[in-house]
């Protein structure tokens, strides 16, 4: 594509040849970012997945682990794998009720002083390191008690509400006013129009908002590091000892020295990256839908 | 029609006058007491730290943050959290050295050249890196990304610009801090180019015409009307990344190998605060030594919320200015 | 018997009389323009030729594509994904259109003022001095930005805070300042898209003013929907509407070209002939 310039007597063309010399360059150069973004993903991913495909099996969902293990008796991962269900399964189950009702006092009833004080609150919230908030946990909770699942739960819950918080309050605010209007106009009290109007049509992004928050959890390693990581072998379900999750799980087998450890770290991770992936990615579809059918468009 | 009907009063209706219902009361408690809750979250987890490390903070002090020492040999017992912070700043700061010139040129991509057809592709591609958990990051690290950059990169880097301090000898363990300088930067990658993005989409498209219609290069435009509008906000995107980068414990900790002791060679090992602790998690040997972890744990949340704080303030006073829009009186 | 049509207009004599068809150089000359967003054309076959150092006035109902058309001239089109155009604009005997001429050089000889005003957000002498350091007209910067303050009538009112923010200026201070920035990197020809249609009347005699006065050095088009704007300033006038093809699909058309004068008092067409008097647009 060789574009030139106009000639012509009295016309202005001054540098030009360099000037576009000059835009190609950082055209290239950013063509260049665009595709190493990509291709860091692409190396990565396919990392996981190539190493992780090879070495999946069953066992990792149904054997347990072997502690100091010499032969090559089948072994896998089922206990991690209950305990991060059961984990992942309590920290919405408290961080989405609170979540939720954090963002309808803001949305529906605060002052906007409190509505920015607050906001900005959990904003900074969002931005506390995940180690921090283990190390948080295990002073307030752990020392002196013992790990439980129940107590990493808590940890990760934490992680999430200022996620749920967040996009309840922007799907909270999509919810046309005029739909609150014509409820309070025809008399139903405002506890009434909340729960029973707004918060159902809302419905649809809160969950988008919950799946991406479990999503952004459910890989977390540091928080459970001090809650939740001192176990046994045995697959249990039971929430008040502690329990292996995933995370963890690959955490540990990552540092040790055995390619056998090596491997079911790459088949944990290949499963545990395609459930966040489809959980992302599904959120984002569903995110995109829903905006329009809440906001009446 | 009778006038005595016009002039009758009004019949009174039931519940006139504000009368305050139960419902209202109830759930505007309760949600508020959630909404207070989660404000004095933040409160209670620099309250518990404190709490937590007290024992080392009375036995150190301040002066536990810049000493250089890690001693938990009993007996010998000497604590301190600057090996590590030094860990941090240099692992941060080089993490968005790197990751934001690619971050920044991803973000024009996208805003400025990409083809239609794949502008919504690699902005999804690039959002699902951030999806991707640290600890998968950080196996990729040990297992694909630090044998690579051992045998390959770091002699060539060190064989050409030895002369300079940051690139000293490899080490031999395989791990090092250059390691979690490029983790880190994978990591902080998505969050800088996704706000710069979204930056780079809000300046107004009048504003680039009006640029264009000199006679100037889009590059020109860009680095003359859309960089200046936008500034602000990349420094606060640039700050949030680094907030990121020096809370990430575990990739690091998988990555960068472990020592204690001040040095600028980044193929040596070392640690920082996020690491440290996460590596100690198995268990400290003494009371001293727990509280001196969790003194750590206190200096990287100050260190974060002081970035996270900046980040928002920048945020909303950019929000504010470009909020005040062209001339005041017609 | 002759219909002596009243015009609605009245036709003032602000500007001088136009010079003889043979003194007029030409500078553009537009052959079978059409222009087309997607599949929908927006202008069909226009050809016409625009004069140097006159003020050529494009009027007529709105969607008729007015604003396409000028945005032909500078190739800012190109900036919407969906157009296409087809047909010759010749500018210096090259045709501007051709894919193989960089619209950069085209832009960096015809400039373009917009109808909402757009400083950029830089000081009052940045907003002048940006384009001329970017394009490399770096010397003498005071005095180029002097003189294109005071050719924008805006000197004398801002010359004591040429640092203070372009958007702290009113309304039609922002428009000058916008037509100061585009006259000062010495375009040849300036395009103008209803400048004024966003300004009071005070700011809009301002603006008209400059044109009267810089026309000598400088080629203007301007699309206006004023036509009492089109009969005070322009020389040359063309009459755009709006026609329906076969298929009931709406395009623009031009309808006539010629003399101001003649076209707001004896115009050819009944379609201009409607729409200068009053009865529809």
């Amino acid at each position: 594509m060789s574009a030139q310039g106009l000639s012509g007597p009295g016309l202005r063309l001054d540098r030009l040849p360099q000037r576009r010399r000059v835009n190609h360059l950082m055209e290239a150069l950013a063509w260049l970012a665009a595709a190493i973004g990509v291709a860091i993903l692409g190396v990565v991913v396919w990392s996981v997945a190539s190493k992780g495909w090879s070495e999946l099996n069953l066992d990792l969902l149904t054997k347990s682990p072997i502690q100091f293990s010499l032969t090559n008796a089948p072994q896998g991962l089922s206990n991690a794998f209950a305990g991060t269900l059961v984990i992942v399964g309590l920290a919405t189950a408290m961080a989405l009720p609170v979540g939720i009702l954090v963002a309808v006092y803001l949305n529906e009833f605060a002052p906007p002083p409190i509505r920015t004080g607050v906001g900005l609150v959990i904003d900074v919230l969002a931005g506390v390191p995940a180690i921090v908030v283990g190390i948080f946990v295990f002073v307030l909770l752990v020392v002196g008690h013992g790990q439980s699942a129940i107590k990493g739960a808590f940890a990760l819950a934490i992680l999430m509400l200022p996620f749920v918080a967040r996009t309840t309050m922007e799907v909270l605010a999509l919810v046309p006013n005029a739909l609150r209007e014509a409820s309070l106009g025809l008399g139903v009290p405002h506890w009434r129009t909340t729960l029973s109007i707004v918060l159902p049509r809302a419905a649809g992004g809160i969950v988008t908002g919950t799946v991406l928050a479990v999503a952004r959890v459910a890989g977390e390693t540091a928080p459970l590091l001090f809650t939740s990581s001192i176990v046994g072998t045995q697959t249990s379900w039971n929430p008040t000892h502690a329990l292996q999750t995933i995370p963890v799980a690959i955490f540990e087998l990552s540092e040790s020295p055995d390619p056998k450890d090596h491997a079911r770290a790459w088949a944990a991770g290949f499963i545990l990256l395609l459930f966040i992936l489809f959980a992302s990615l599904t959120a984002r579809w569903l995110a995109t839908r829903s905006a329009r059918k809440i906001a009446g468009r | 029609m009778s006038a005595a009907d016009v002039t009758a009063p009004p019949t009174r209706r039931p519940f006139t006058g504000r009368r305050v219902r139960f419902g209202d009361v109830a759930l505007q408690v309760v949600a508020g007491a959630a909404a207070l809750g989660a404000t004095v979250l933040v409160g209670l987890i620099v309250w518990k730290l404190v709490d937590g490390s007290h024992l080392a903070i009375s036995k150190y002090g301040l002066g536990f943050v810049t000493r250089v020492a890690w001693n938990p040999v009993i007996g010998h017992e000497l604590y301190g959290a600057g090996s590590f912070l030094f860990g941090t700043v240099i692992t941060s700061f080089l993490a968005l050295l790197v990751a934001t010139p690619i971050a920044i040129g991803i973000a024009l991509f996208l805003t400025e050249l990409a083809p239609r057809a794949i502008q919504a592709p690699v902005t999804a591609l690039v959002e699902t890196l951030a999806a991707v958990p640290s600890v998968l990051i950080g196996l990729w690290g040990i297992l694909v990304l630090g044998p690579v950059l051992r045998t390959d990169i770091e002699p060539w880097l060190h064989s050409g610009l030895g002369w300079i301090p940051l690139f000293g000898p490899p080490s031999s363990a395989g791990a090092s801090i250059f390691t979690a300088i490029v983790v880190l930067a994978i990591m902080i990658l998505p969050i800088v180019s996704s706000i710069s993005r979204e930056l780079f989409l809000g300046v107004p498209p009048e504003l680039k015409e009006g640029a264009l219609a000199l006679g100037t290069t889009r590059w020109e435009t860009v680095r003359g009307v859309v960089f200046p509008y936008a500034r602000g906000g990349v420094a606060a995107a640039l700050i949030l990344g680094l907030g990121r980068a020096m809370g990430e414990a575990i990739a690091v900790t998988q990555v960068i190998g472990g020592g204690v002791g001040i040095h600028w060679n980044i193929f040596g090992t070392g640690d920082t605060l996020g690491s440290k602790v996460a590596e100690s998690y198995q268990g400290a040997s003494t009371n001293l030594q727990s509280a001196s972890l969790i003194y750590l744990g206190l200096v990287l949340l100050v260190l974060s919320l002081g970035a996270n704080i900046a980040a928002q303030v920048i945020v909303r006073r950019v929000a504010r200015r470009h909020g005040v829009t062209r001339g005041g009186h017609a | 018997m002759s219909i002596t049509i009243e015009p609605t207009v009245r036709v003032e004599t602000r500007r001088q009389p136009l010079p003889p068809r043979e003194r007029l150089e030409s500078i553009f000359e537009v052959e079978g323009l059409d222009a087309i967003y997607g599949t929908k054309a927006a202008i069909k076959d226009v050809t016409m030729e625009v004069y140097k150092n006159l003020v050529t006035a494009i009027i007529g109902p709105s969607g008729c594509g007015k604003s396409t058309y000028i945005r032909c001239f500078n190739r800012m089109n190109d900036l919407i994904p969906t157009f296409k155009q087809t047909g010759t604009i010749r500018y210096h005997g090259q045709d501007i259109c051709a894919s193989n001429i960089d619209p950069v050089a085209v832009r960096r000889n015809i400039g373009m003022v917009f109808q909402r005003p757009n400083p950029f957000p830089k000081s009052i002498y940045d907003n002048v001095a940006w384009g001329c350091r970017v394009l490399g007209m770096k010397d003498g910067l005071d005095e180029r930005v002097e003189r294109a303050l005071t050719q924008a009538a805006l000197w004398d009112e801002v010359k004591d805070r040429l640092k203070a923010s372009g958007l702290s200026l009113s309304g039609g201070q922002q428009q000058r300042l916008c037509i100061a920035r585009a006259i000062a990197v010495e375009p040849d020809v300036v395009l103008m898209d209803e400048p004024a249609s966003a300004l009071d009347p005070i700011a809009t005699q301002a603006i008209e003013q400059l044109m009267l006065d810089l026309k000598s050095q400088y080629t203007f088009i301007i699309v206006t929907h004023n036509m009492q704007q089109a009969a005070r300033v322009a020389d040359m006038t063309a009459f755009f509407s709006i026609s329906r093809g076969e298929e009931g699909q709406r395009y623009g058309e031009l309808i006539e070209y010629d003399a101001t004068e003649k076209i707001f008092t004896a115009p050819s067409d009944k379609r201009t002939e409607d729409y200068v008097t009053g009865r529809f647009g």
